[in-house]
């Protein structure tokens, strides 16, 4: 009799007890475990500067750092905002234009075969060219250059993935709509957009990254003296390197910032196709 | 008794890159109103075609599809559709799933009806408890009983069945005959199904229709009498056995490999083939 109920019992709390763990680890995993990884990441920097003996001006140490942060905190204020916010705008311009491309070259098989070449051809050209073309084309409009630069950069990836999202659809997703007597408008959103939101979002994580440089390539080459790259390009001309990596950092941060605004847009949009990993 | 379904003299072809490609050629099938007629035959002889036709997706070269005695042209409310491939929508709950038609047909029920009245076939085909889950957390058999749902939720006159079970293992596929049987029973429907499997054309239907090879026409109609709610137990008679030897033997014709014989009253089946088709 002693030994009836454990049989019952164990596994249960086993299994309550695991849940709770499991929730722990989860947590404790997902903020952790990055977190130590930076950290590793400085220290294995710190440590290769230290025992190499670099001065500063050929590889800044972390330890460098808060005291640039400290001397220059509102300028990094003031113009990671610049690069910010054109950044996010690029990038939205982008995303309306990328999509509308995408939708063309996804529904019409002529002018996806027409598109396409012209596409490439354009994305292949590196941008680092484009900006003097367009810093002379639109002299002086440093806010309108840099924002199209970001969006030249990065609609490509967004236009590209909705127009495969689009022409893979399955024939038989478009037979039940279209069997009922609903229009190619109510197909696209029932059926077509939904079903081309995860491709779309992976595109996007590609994207934001693709603005920030765009965003800093014209910051670095104009001379208006806005945004993270212009501070970048002062501490190289006065000398100020560890000013240069704590540029680096700061938009390795906003980097971060964005793409993991896009990860949260996507669990709310297109959550559903991420599977359970049980 | 007024046919429903009536196709008259259907005859179409593909064009394709090497010319013409027939697959149906001269195709007559009527279906009594809450009728149920299979249409098997040889892979590849047309019958997607002929659902395509039926759901006015297509329209045939010669000939005329009627619903009602009105000619198809186009695609209309209603018929409801079930293909091998559930394509149930993975970003929507089952319940939202099957509730998709009415968001589509003209119709004056509210939410709170739309709901109820999903939620009442969900619980016909046993997926009680089920409405909130998402595709991807159901079973094949599962997937394909709220594709079922969803093709009837609208009450089509027509449900037009493209070998929905013809995926699925033994068992469910068993499971899925005797729910069709439910559905019948409870909800009113003219109905085609295109099925390789003969047992399943028998059980379920009250007429089987057998397809020639391409380009097709009706080369055989076997009626089976209707006996109310069928049990599984019916397919391991004598007259079971017999109507799956004259079946197999039409689709033998069909597929060039036996001579036509008269075949109604005398099937010639190779012997041992009767127990074959008793298991």
């Amino acid at each position: 009799m002693a030994d009836i109920p454990s049989p019952v019992t164990r596994p249960r709390q086993a299994l309550g007890l695991g849940a709770g763990r499991v929730k722990d680890t989860l947590l404790s995993r997902s903020v952790v475990a990055p977190i130590a990884a930076v950290i590793v990441f400085l220290i294995l920097w710190e440590l290769l500067v230290w025992a190499n003996g670099w001065p500063d001006y050929v590889m800044a140490s972390p330890s460098d750092l808060p005291p640039a942060y400290a001397s220059y905190w509102d300028l990094f204020l003031v113009m990671g905002w610049q690069t910010l916010w054109r950044t996010v705008v690029g990038l939205a311009v982008a995303v309306v234009f990328g999509v509308a491309v995408g939708m063309i070259m996804g529904f019409s098989r002529t002018m996806r075969d027409a598109l396409y070449p012209l596409l490439v051809g354009f994305n292949a050209v590196p941008k680092a060219t484009v900006v003097p073309i367009v810093a002379l084309l639109f002299v002086g409009a440093h806010d309108f250059n840099t924002v199209l630069i970001a969006f030249m950069i990065s609609f490509f990836p967004i236009a590209v993935s909705v127009s495969i999202g689009l022409s893979t659809l399955e024939p038989e997703y478009r037979d039940i709509l279209r069997s009922l007597g609903a229009s190619q408008a109510t197909i696209f959103w029932k059926i077509a957009l939904p079903k081309t939101l995860p491709e779309f979002f992976g595109a996007l994580k590609v994207a934001v990254t693709l603005a920030f440089i765009g965003t800093n390539l014209m910051e670095i080459v104009s001379p208006h003296g806005r945004g993270l790259g212009a501070l970048f390009d002062s501490g190289k001309t006065n000398s100020d390197y560890p000013l240069m990596f704590a540029v680096l950092i700061a938009l390795a941060f906003l980097g971060i910032v964005l793409y993991y605004i896009v990860v949260a847009l996507e669990k709310t949009f297109a959550g559903w196709a991420e599977r359970s990993p049980t | 008794m007024s046919h429903l379904i009536d196709i008259r003299g259907v005859t179409h072809a593909y064009r394709t890159e090497s010319g013409p490609l027939p697959v149906l050629d001269g195709l007559s099938i009527a279906v009594p109103e809450g009728g149920f007629t299979a249409v098997v035959g040889p892979s590849g002889c047309g019958k997607s075609t002929l659902t395509r036709l039926i759901a006015g997706l297509m329209i045939p070269d010669e000939g005329e599809v009627r619903l009602h005695g009105e000619r198809v042209t186009s695609p209309r409310s209603t018929v409801g559709m079930a293909f091998q491939n559930p394509v149930l929508l993975e970003w929507r709950t089952i319940l939202d799933n099957v509730i998709l038609p009415l968001e589509i047909v003209p119709t004056k029920l509210k939410r709170r009806e739309k709901e109820e009245r999903a939620r009442r076939l969900l619980s016909l085909v046993g997926l009680d408890g089920f409405e909130d889950k998402r595709p991807s957390e159901l079973s094949g058999g599962m997937r394909q009983r709220a594709s079922l749902c969803r093709a009837l939720v609208h009450k089509p006159e027509v449900l037009i069945l493209d070998e929905p079970f013809g995926a699925l293992d033994a068992f469910t596929r068993e499971d899925l005959w005797q729910t069709m049987h439910q559905l019948r029973a409870e909800e009113t429907f003219t109905s085609v199904l295109i099925t390789h499997d003969l047992r399943e054309s028998i059980f379920l239907a009250d007429e089987v229709v057998v397809l020639s090879g391409r380009p097709a026409t009706a080369q055989y109609k076997l009626p089976v009498p209707d006996t109310g709610l069928r049990t599984l137990d019916e397919l391991y008679t004598a007259e079971a056995a017999e109507r799956l030897n004259i079946l197999r033997h039409q689709i033998e014709i069909a597929q060039g490999r036996a001579e036509p014989t008269d075949t109604a009253s005398q099937p010639a089946p190779p012997p041992g083939s009767a127990a074959q088709a008793l298991t």
